[in-house]
């Protein structure tokens, strides 16, 4: 057998590799685009779920906005302390620990309390059974009870007790997809050391509210009254607790009528 | 005269997008915009004629004399691969902003079966180094053409009240046949 056969395909393919290879290598020294190396020791520090809690599309992304500065150290709800302190320590900032947030469900309507309109068997999902109707519970403004919200955990946070969404703090890292997911926007990212909220986002009056459900806010202002501080605010028949303001001194959950405002510690 | 109408073979009659079904993928994945598309019709110009250019030399000037011509694919796609990096590179630096609107669109050049069809196309007709860079760069040219084209109507049908089942792609692909018909009427004229 001829050796050139052999020899002449491997030689001329493999030099002829070895060309471009060596082209560009030269093109790419001289059309290099500086690389920052902040990105890339930034991105290590990410968890790297892509889970796009800090508002950007992805942890690549996150990353060239801090090293830019146009993010905080701390813009990565998922990051624990170790790793936000990394950052800040690429980047030569001091780490400001960001408040622990959480997700917290304004709304107590679950199967005891709350009072259905007409029998549901549709598909088990919360936002196609807003669109029949707005749903089965009479509330209109009440949590579906279906779960869209646990579906859309990708931590596995959320549980559904009773037709209600629970949060279990210690997964719940605020990245706020279930925020997103509710079609009710009854879920809300709030500091953890809040612990008062009013449990009901319901605009209806007083009446049409104690009909639906037992324990909805109907909007009577005994809490606002009895605030000292002021931060409780009514508007359309519904009372919102400015966690920036609230002293836990739970005044307005003894007085509340309907006990529609609690504290997540005690829950 | 011939190289003129090889020319205009190039572009309309033997049009690679709508006369041969080669090098869709850049064709359904680019054309959302005029601009991007105008960008990608540049860069696959230049590496259309490239290409051309160069697996002529290699074909005729290591394949040839050495008896291998059997490695014609492989050696073609070394050539493209390379140029397509090449162009990759340039293109980073010139304009990043093209760069990161082309995406991935930008490396898959290289399996664009259209870069790989010149280069064979021009080996099976045996052209000169000449008829082979200008169909290259014809067929780019055709390529280019037809993909503004089609960007432009893209672009238009956005705004229209599509049927939400024919949202996007389906659209694309009937309006990429109507388009095809049309450019059946090219087909006899030289």
């Amino acid at each position: 057998m001829d050796i050139t056969a052999i020899m002449y395909p491997a030689l001329s393919i493999g030099g002829l590799g070895l060309l471009f290879g060596v082209g560009l290598g030269v093109a790419a020294k001289k059309f290099a685009v500086p690389v920052d190396e902040k990105v890339e020791a930034i991105k290590e520090n990410l968890p790297g779920a892509n889970c796009g809690g800090c508002g950007f599309a992805g942890c690549d992304a996150l990353a060239k906005s801090v090293a830019s500065g146009e993010s905080k150290v701390n813009a990565c709800p998922v990051c624990n302390a170790d790793q936000v302190a990394a950052i800040a320590a690429i980047m030569g900032v001091e780490a400001a620990a960001g408040e622990k947030k959480v997700a917290v469900v304004r709304c107590k309507g679950n199967n005891a309390n709350a009072k259905i309109k007409y029998e549901y068997t549709g598909l088990k999902s919360c936002l196609d059974a807003n669109l029949v109707g707005g749903g089965p519970k009479m509330c209109q403004y009440g949590c579906l009870g279906f779960g869209t919200c646990k579906v859309a955990c990708s931590f596995g946070a959320i549980e559904m007790v009773d037709g209600l969404p629970v949060i279990d703090k210690e997964k719940c890292v605020a990245c706020g997809a279930c925020e997103t997911a509710c079609p009710r926007a009854i879920i809300h990212i709030l500091p953890e050391s809040a612990s008062y909220h009013v449990n009901c986002v319901s605009k209806d009056k007083g009446k049409d509210v104690k009909a639906a459900c037992n324990v909805g806010c109907i909007g009577c202002g005994l809490c606002a009254r009895q605030c000292e501080v002021g931060a409780i605010t009514i508007e359309n028949s519904v009372a919102t607790i400015d966690v920036t303001k609230c002293i836990q001194c739970g005044k307005c959950a003894e007085k509340c009528p309907t006990k529609a405002i609690t504290n997540l510690l005690n829950k | 005269m011939n190289l003129l109408l090889l020319f205009i073979g190039a572009v309309l009659v033997n049009n690679f997008l709508l006369a041969k079904f080669l090098g869709i993928c850049p064709f359904l994945g680019v054309s959302k915009k005029i601009e991007t598309a105008v960008g990608m019709g540049a860069a696959v110009t230049f590496v259309m004629g490239l290409a051309s250019l160069m697996s002529y030399l290699v074909y005729y000037y290591l394949l040839k004399p050495l008896h291998i011509e059997y490695l014609y694919t492989v050696a073609f796609i070394l050539v493209i691969a390379s140029l397509v990096q090449f162009v990759e590179m340039v293109i980073q630096k010139t304009s990043p902003a093209l760069y990161s609107a082309l995406g991935v669109f930008l490396p898959l050049i290289t399996t664009n079966c259209a870069v790989l069809g010149v280069a064979i196309l021009n080996m099976q007709k045996g052209y000169t180094l000449l008829e082979s860079v200008i169909s290259g760069v014809g067929g780019a040219i055709g390529f280019a053409l037809v993909l503004v084209l089609f960007a432009g109507i893209r672009e238009r049908i956005e705004d229209n009240d599509t049927l939400a089942c024919m949202k996007g792609l389906p659209i694309a692909l009937i309006t990429a046949g109507f388009m095809a018909i049309a450019f059946l009427g090219f087909q006899n004229l030289i």
